[in-house]
C-alpha cells in the first residue's frame, strides 16, 4: 500500500477515536463551543484528506456529517438521536477505513441511508438548508481558462493552454510548498509575449511540486504575457494553509512528538536487551579477575548508562492506559441509550503507563468488564430511586502503579452480586452441592462468575449474558501473569480489581540447575525455597512412590525436574532444593540439584522448532552467555497435573471444590477400600450410606447392579484391589447425580471426622483428588468424578440396542465442509447430525441428542467454539464425550488451547483420513474403558 | 529495450554458470552448501541441551548474542552421533527469519561449480538422503552431495502439528 494512504489511515484512526470521545462529551456538554470546534475541524480535515485521496464514499459520510455538525455551531439544539446519528456515521467511517486497509481500495456500497438521515437532521429542525458549510474540494479543480494568442505559434513554441494544463497534470510530491528554483537562463533572442523556451519548459515540467503548487507558473508567467490570468488555485491554496496553520497552534501546546514505527522500538529495544546482556557478561568476568587493570571504573560507567538506557527504552514502550480507556465513553453512552439507564463513567489515572504489548491484551477484558458493569451492575433509574440512590450510577475506572504492579480497579455503585442466584445457578450447573455452598463465604462465592458459561442474567441481551466472557477475561488476564479479583455488596456495588505485572519483556528469575544443565524459573511463579535432604528437618517422603514433602503440616507434591525433563532414569532424588511454586489454586515443589541465584533476564522467544515443549516458556542467555531455559511454571504444572489430559478437568473442579472449602471445617466419610490406607470422600457428596445383602446383587452381563428405589443402580468398587461381594453383607455409599445413581463398594466405613480439608496432593491418579492428613493419618481423598463415567458408560452401552455405528455430531459453519464430511462419515457407519453454530449444537444437545462423539470447528465464528467446548465439558453429561477438533491451520497456540479445554483430538480440516483414524481410535478405546 | 535484455540474461546466465558451495563432511561424506544461504561458519563452544526435544535438535546457542538453534547434521541424515570430543563445527543458516546452526564434522573449502554438471540423485540412494539432496556434483577425487538447505531445516513440523 502507498505510504500516504498509510499514512492517511494512521491519522484518520487517531481523528475517528478523539471525535468519538468528544462527541460524547459534547453531548453531555452543547454549550461548549472549543469542544464542538475541535469536532468540526478534525472531520472536516478527514473529509479534505479523503477528497485529495479521491475516497468519494469516505468523503461524501464524512461530508453530511460535517454538515450537520455545522448546524450544531450555528445554534441548532443537539439531541441525543442527532449525536447518536453522528456516531453511527462514524462507525461507518471506521468500517470502510478498516476495508481499506485491508485492500487497500474503498469497498463498493452505498451510505445514501445515512447520508439521507444526516441530511434530513440538519434540515429537519426547521431551519433553512444552508449551502453546505465549506464546500472546499481540496482537490485541484482548475478551471482551464482558454487562452488566445494573437500570433501563431512558431516551431518550439507551446501554446499557453498547453503549458498551463501541462503544469496542472504534472505529477510531483503533494507539497504545499514549492520549492523549485528555477534559474533564468539566457536566451538568444528576446522572448516574445506567449513564447516559452524549450528549455525552460522541461525544466518547469521537471520541478512542478504538482497540482496544488502554484510558484513554478510564475517563471513562466514572467516570460508569458502578462495578461495570463493568475492560476485559480492561488487563494484555496492559501485558504488550506491558513487551516493547517490554526491546527498547528492547538498542537503546539503540546508535549512534542514524533510517529515512530513499533518495529523501529522493538529492534530498539532487542539492542538494548543484547547491550544488558554483554554489559552482565562483562560484569562477570570483573567479578572473576580480582586484579583491577583499571578498566573498573569505565565498566562501571558503562553499567550505569546501559540501565538508564533501558530504562529509556523501555519508556519508549509504554503507554498510558488511557488508550485503552479510549473507547469507553462511547460504549458506555451507548449502553445507556440501549438500557435506558442513567450512567456517569469516572477515569482515574488514565495517565498510568504501561508496557504496550499488555496493553493490548487488557484492552478487550476491559472493556468487557465495562459492559459487564454497565448491563448487570447498575440499575434502571426507577430501582435506583427506589433503593434510595441517586437516579444516575456511576461506573468508576482507577489505575495506578502499585509494587512491580499496575492495579485497575473497576467499580460501580449498582445493585451488586446476587449471591443467591449465583448459589442456585452453581447447583443448576453441577459446579457445587447444596452443602458445600452454604459453607462458602460470599467471596468464594462470588468466584463463580468466572466459571465458563456461567450467567444470573435471566434474559440474554445484546449486551452481555450469555455467559461468555467473565472466564475469557480472567483467562486472558492471567495470561500475562496478572490476577482479577472481586468485591461485592448487595444493593451497594461491586468492585473489580486486576493486578497486572508492568512489563512481560524483563523479568526475575531464579536460576537453578538440574543435572548438569541450568535452567531460570520465573520469580512470581515462586514463593519458597526449601532445602531436603534425608537427614534434615524437611525430607522427601513417598507415597505409592509419588514423592512429597511435609512442610508446615501441609502435603506439598514434589516434581523432580530431572524427571520431567527426563534427564536421568534415577528417580529417587532425595537432596536438592524444593522451590515451591504456586500457580493458580496448584501449589507443588519443584526438586532441583542446586540453586544458584536470582538474575534480571530477557525473555527471547523458543525456536519455533521447540515451541511445542509446554514446558518452557522462553529462553534467555545469562550473564556468563550461556543459553539457559526458562520454565514455565504453567507448563508444568500442566504435566504433573495428572497422568491422562482428559481426567484433569475433573480433579481440577474437584479440587476446586474441595480448595473452596478448605477454609472451614468439612466434613468426612472415612472409609477403606482394597488396600491399607484410609480413603475419604467429603460427606456433602454422598447422598446416602447403605449396608445390603450381597445376594440381593445381581450381576448383568458382569457387571454389578442393585435394585435400589425402583432402579437399577449399577455398583463401582472402589478401587480395582477391591472386589464387589457375592455374599455377606456389603457397605455401599450411594451418590445420585439428578437422576442417575451409583453404589461404591467399599470394604469398611471407618468414620465420620470434622477436619480442616488440606488437599495437598494432585496425584498422578484420576480416581483421587489428593491426599490430606486426616486425624493425622495420610488419607487419600476419593475423586467421585471418576466413576460417575463409568456407571454413565454402562448404561448408554446398555441403552444401545445394536451395535450399528455410532452418533456423532459435526459442529461446522460451513456448508461445504458440511457436505464433504457427511458423506463421508456416514459412510464409515457413523449417525450423523449436523449443525451450523454452536448454538443450533447446543439446541441439539438439549433437546435429548446424545453423541458418541462430537466433532467441531474451532474456528466458529467468535470463539464459539471453545465457549461451546467449555459448556459441555463443565457439563457431567458430556465430561468424557469425544470432541475432535477441526481446524485449518493446527498451531501450537490453537492446540495449547486445545489442551486447555480437553479437546481429546484436533484434525485438520482437510485431512479426511486424519479425522475417521482419530475417531476410530476414540471409539476402540471408548469401548475398552466399556 | 529488447536488447538490454538480452545482454542482462546472459549475463544471469554467465553468473549462474560458477555456482558458489561451502563443503562440509559429515562422515567423511563431502556435502556442499549454497554459499548464498551460508550467514558464517562458527566454532561451537558452549552449547545448551534442550531436554524433550527432537533427536534432531542438539541444543541452543549464543552467538554473538542471539540464541540459535543447533541442529545435527548428522542426526538429519540418519547418523549416529559422532562420539569425538574436540572442537566442533556449525555452519549458520537462516529460516524463515530464525538462526539455526547446522552442526557438522569438518568445514572445508568452497567450491565454484557448474550446476550443469550437477547429476541427480543415484535411484538407489538412501530415501532420506534423497529428500535432503538436489543432487551430486563429481569432484576429481570425491563426489559432493549439493544440500538442500530448505529440506534440512524443515523437521518437527509435522510432528508439532500431530
Amino acid at each position: 500500500m502507498d505510504d500516504l494512504l498509510l499514512e492517511f489511515l494512521t491519522e484518520t484512526n487517531e481523528h475517528l477515536e478523539t471525535v468519538d470521545v468528544e462527541m460524547v462529551r459534547f453531548e453531555q456538554d452543547p454549550n461548549n463551543q472549543a469542544i464542538l470546534s475541535n469536532i468540526f475541524r478534525l472531520v472536516h480535515t478527514i473529509k479534505g484528506t479523503c477528497g485529495f485521496l479521491g475516497l468519494p464514499r469516505l468523503e461524501a459520510l464524512a461530508h453530511a456529517a460535517e454538515t450537520l455538525m455545522g448546524k450544531f455551531r450555528d445554534g441548532m439544539p443537539v439531541t441525543t438521536p442527532a449525536v447518536s446519528l453522528i456516531l453511527t456515521t462514524l462507525d461507518r467511517i471506521k468500517d470502510i477505513l478498516g476495508e481499506l486497509e485491508r485492500h487497500g481500495t474503498e469497498p463498493q456500497g452505498d451510505d445514501n441511508d445515512l447520508i439521507e438521515a444526516l441530511d434530513a437532521m440538519s434540515s429537519g429542525q426547521g431551519l433553512a438548508p444552508e449551502p453546505v458549510a465549506a464546500p472546499v474540494a481540496p482537490h485541484t479543480v482548475g478551471t482551464l481558462v482558454h487562452q488566445v494568442l494573437e500570433r501563431e505559434l512558431k516551431p518550439g513554441e507551446v501554446s499557453l493552454d498547453e503549458l498551463e494544463r501541462a503544469f496542472q497534470a504534472a505529477p510531483g510530491p503533494d507539497e504545499d510548498k514549492a520549492s523549485g528554483t528555477l534559474v533564468f537562463q539566457v536566451l538568444e533572442r528576446a522572448l516574445k509575449p506567449g513564447e516559452v523556451s524549450l528549455d525552460e519548459l522541461e525544466r518547469a515540467f521537471r520541478d512542478a511540486p504538482g497540482p496544488d503548487a502554484p510558484a513554478p507558473a510564475k517563471p513562466a508567467e514572467v516570460s508569458a504575457a502578462p495578461k495570463a490570468s493568475t492560476p485559480p488555485k492561488a487563494p484555496k491554496k492559501e485558504s488550506e494553509t491558513s487551516e493547517q496553520a490554526e491546527g498547528g497552534e492547538g498542537v503546539a501546546g503540546k508535549v512534542q512528538t514524533i510517529r515512530v514505527n513499533v518495529d523501529t522500538l522493538e529492534h530498539l529495544m532487542t539492542m538494548v536487551s543484547e547491550l544488558v546482556l554483554t554489559r552482565n557478561q562483562l560484569l562477570e568476568i570483573a567479578r572473576r579477575n580480582a586484579e583491577d587493570y583499571g578498566y573498573k571504573v569505565p565498566l562501571q560507567r558503562l553499567s550505569q548508562v546501559t540501565a538508564e538506557l533501558q530504562d529509556g527504552v523501555m519508556k519508549t514502550r509504554m503507554q498510558p492506559i488511557g488508550n485503552a480507556w479510549q473507547k469507553l465513553p462511547r460504549v458506555v453512552r451507548d449502553l445507556s441509550n440501549e438500557l435506558s439507564k442513567q450512567i456517569d463513567l469516572v477515569m482515574q489515572g488514565a495517565d498510568t503507563e504501561l508496557d504496550r504489548q499488555v496493553l493490548e491484551v487488557i484492552k478487550d477484558p476491559l472493556t468487557h468488564m465495562v459492559r459487564n458493569s454497565a448491563d448487570h451492575g447498575i440499575e434502571s433509574p426507577a430501582d435506583r430511586r427506589a433503593a434510595g440512590k441517586p437516579e444516575k450510577g456511576t461506573i468508576r475506572l482507577n489505575a495506578y502503579h502499585e509494587g512491580g504492579s499496575i492495579t485497575i480497579e473497576i467499580s460501580d455503585d449498582g445493585k451488586g452480586l446476587n449471591y443467591n442466584a449465583i448459589r442456585k445457578k452453581a447447583i443448576e450447573r453441577g459446579i457445587a452441592t447444596d452443602s458445600e455452598l452454604e459453607r462458602m463465604s460470599d467471596a468464594q462465592i462470588a468466584k463463580f462468575i468466572f466459571h465458563p458459561g456461567f450467567s444470573t442474567a435471566a434474559a440474554i441481551t445484546s449486551v452481555s449474558g450469555r455467559g461468555v466472557g467473565m472466564d475469557v477475561v480472567k483467562t486472558n488476564i492471567e495470561l500475562i501473569g496478572g490476577t482479577v479479583d472481586i468485591r461485592s455488596e448487595t444493593g451497594r456495588g461491586t468492585i473489580f480489581t486486576i493486578k497486572i505485572p508492568l512489563t512481560l519483556a524483563i523479568v526475575a528469575a531464579l536460576i537453578v540447575s538440574s543435572k548438569d544443565l541450568r535452567f531460570a524459573i520465573p520469580q512470581v511463579a515462586v514463593s519458597e525455597l526449601v532445602r531436603v535432604s534425608p537427614t534434615s528437618e524437611h525430607s522427601i517422603e513417598r507415597i505409592n512412590g509419588t514423592p512429597i514433602l511435609r512442610l508446615r503440616d501441609r502435603l506439598l507434591p514434589i516434581v523432580p525436574l530431572s524427571k520431567v525433563m527426563r534427564l536421568s532414569a534415577d528417580e529417587d532424588v532425595d537432596t536438592g532444593f524444593v522451590v515451591v511454586t504456586q500457580v493458580a489454586q496448584q501449589r507443588f515443589g519443584i526438586l532441583v540439584d542446586g540453586v544458584f541465584h536470582t538474575e534480571e533476564i530477557v525473555v527471547k522467544p523458543m525456536s519455533s522448532k521447540l515451541r511445542h515443549i509446554q514446558l518452557f516458556s522462553g529462553n534467555t542467555i545469562l550473564g556468563d552467555g550461556a543459553v539457559v531455559l526458562i520454565v514455565d511454571p504453567n507448563g508444568l504444572a500442566r504435566m504433573v497435573g495428572s497422568g491422562s489430559q482428559d481426567d484433569q478437568f475433573q480433579t481440577e473442579t474437584s479440587l476446586d471444590q474441595a480448595i473452596a472449602a478448605a477454609e472451614e471445617l468439612t466434613s468426612l466419610l472415612v472409609f477403606r477400600g482394597g488396600g491399607e490406607t484410609l480413603k475419604a470422600v467429603p460427606l456433602s457428596l454422598v447422598t446416602r450410606l447403605e449396608e445390603i445383602e450381597a445376594s440381593t446383587i445381581e450381576w448383568a452381563s458382569g457387571r454389578p447392579v442393585v435394585q435400589y428405589r425402583g432402579r437399577l443402580m449399577p455398583i463401582v468398587s472402589c478401587d480395582d484391589e477391591l472386589e464387589v461381594r457375592r455374599q455377606g453383607m456389603q457397605s455401599l455409599l450411594v451418590f445420585s447425580d439428578g437422576e442417575i445413581a451409583m453404589g461404591l463398594a467399599v470394604a469398611e466405613i471407618v468414620d465420620i471426622v470434622e477436619e480442616r480439608l488440606d488437599v495437598e496432593l494432585l496425584a498422578e491418579r484420576s480416581d483421587l483428588v489428593g491426599t490430606a492428613v486426616v486425624r493425622g493419618r495420610t488419607t487419600e481423598i476419593v475423586n467421585i468424578a471418576h466413576y460417575l463415567p463409568l456407571v454413565l458408560e454402562t448404561w448408554s452401552r446398555s441403552d444401545q440396542k445394536s451395535k450399528q455405528g455410532s452418533t456423532l455430531l459435526l459442529v461446522d459453519g460451513s456448508n461445504f465442509f458440511r457436505d464433504m464430511l457427511v458423506p463421508v462419515l456416514r459412510a464409515s457407519g457413523y449417525r450423523v447430525q449436523t449443525a451450523a453454530t454452536a448454538q443450533d449444537a447446543a439446541r441439539l444437545l438439549s433437546s435429548g441428542l446424545q453423541p458418541d462423539f462430537i466433532v467441531t470447528d474451532l474456528e466458529l465464528p467468535g470463539h464459539s467454539s471453545f465457549a461451546f467446548i467449555a459448556t459441555l465439558r463443565a457439563d457431567a453429561q458430556y465430561r468424557t464425550t469425544p470432541i475432535v477438533g477441526l481446524t485449518l491451520k493446527p498451531d501450537p497456540q490453537l492446540l495449547a488451547l486445545s489442551r486447555r479445554f480437553k479437546i481429546t483430538d484436533v484434525v485438520s480440516k482437510v485431512d479426511r483420513r486424519g479425522l475417521l483414524a482419530a475417531l476410530a481410535e476414540l471409539g476402540g478405546s471408548l469401548e475398552e474403558a466399556a | 529495450m529488447n536488447a538490454i535484455n538480452t545482454v542482462s540474461f546472459e549475463t544471469a546466465k554467465a553468473f549462474s554458470r560458477e555456482m558458489e558451495f561451502i563443503t562440509v563432511s559429515v562422515a567423511n561424506q563431502l556435502l556442499g552448501l549454497p554459499i548464498n544461504r551460508v550467514h558464517d561458519v562458527f566454532v561451537v563452544s558452549e552449547m545448551t541441551k534442550v531436554p524433550l526435544s527432537q533427536s534432531e535438535i542438539a541444543g541452543l546457542l549464543n552467538l554473538r548474542g542471539r540464541v540459535v538453534t543447533a541442529v545435527s547434521l548428522r542426526s538429519r541424515l540418519g547418523l549416529s552421533e559422532n562420539e569425538r570430543t574436540g572442537r566442533r563445527m556449525a555452519v549458520g543458516l537462516e529460516n524463515q527469519g530464525e538462526a539455526y546452526g547446522l552442526l557438522v564434522d569438518e568445514v572445508g573449502e568452497v567450491l565454484k561449480l557448474d550446476p550443469e554438471e550437477m547429476q541427480p540423485n543415484p535411484v538407489h540412494m538412501d530415501r532420506r538422503w534423497v529428500s535432503l539432496s538436489q543432487g551430486v556434483h563429481q569432484l576429481h577425487e570425491q563426489l559432493m552431495i549439493v544440500l538442500d538447505v530448505d529440506a534440512v531445516l524443515a523437521f518437527g513440523a509435522e510432528r508439532e502439528a500431530a
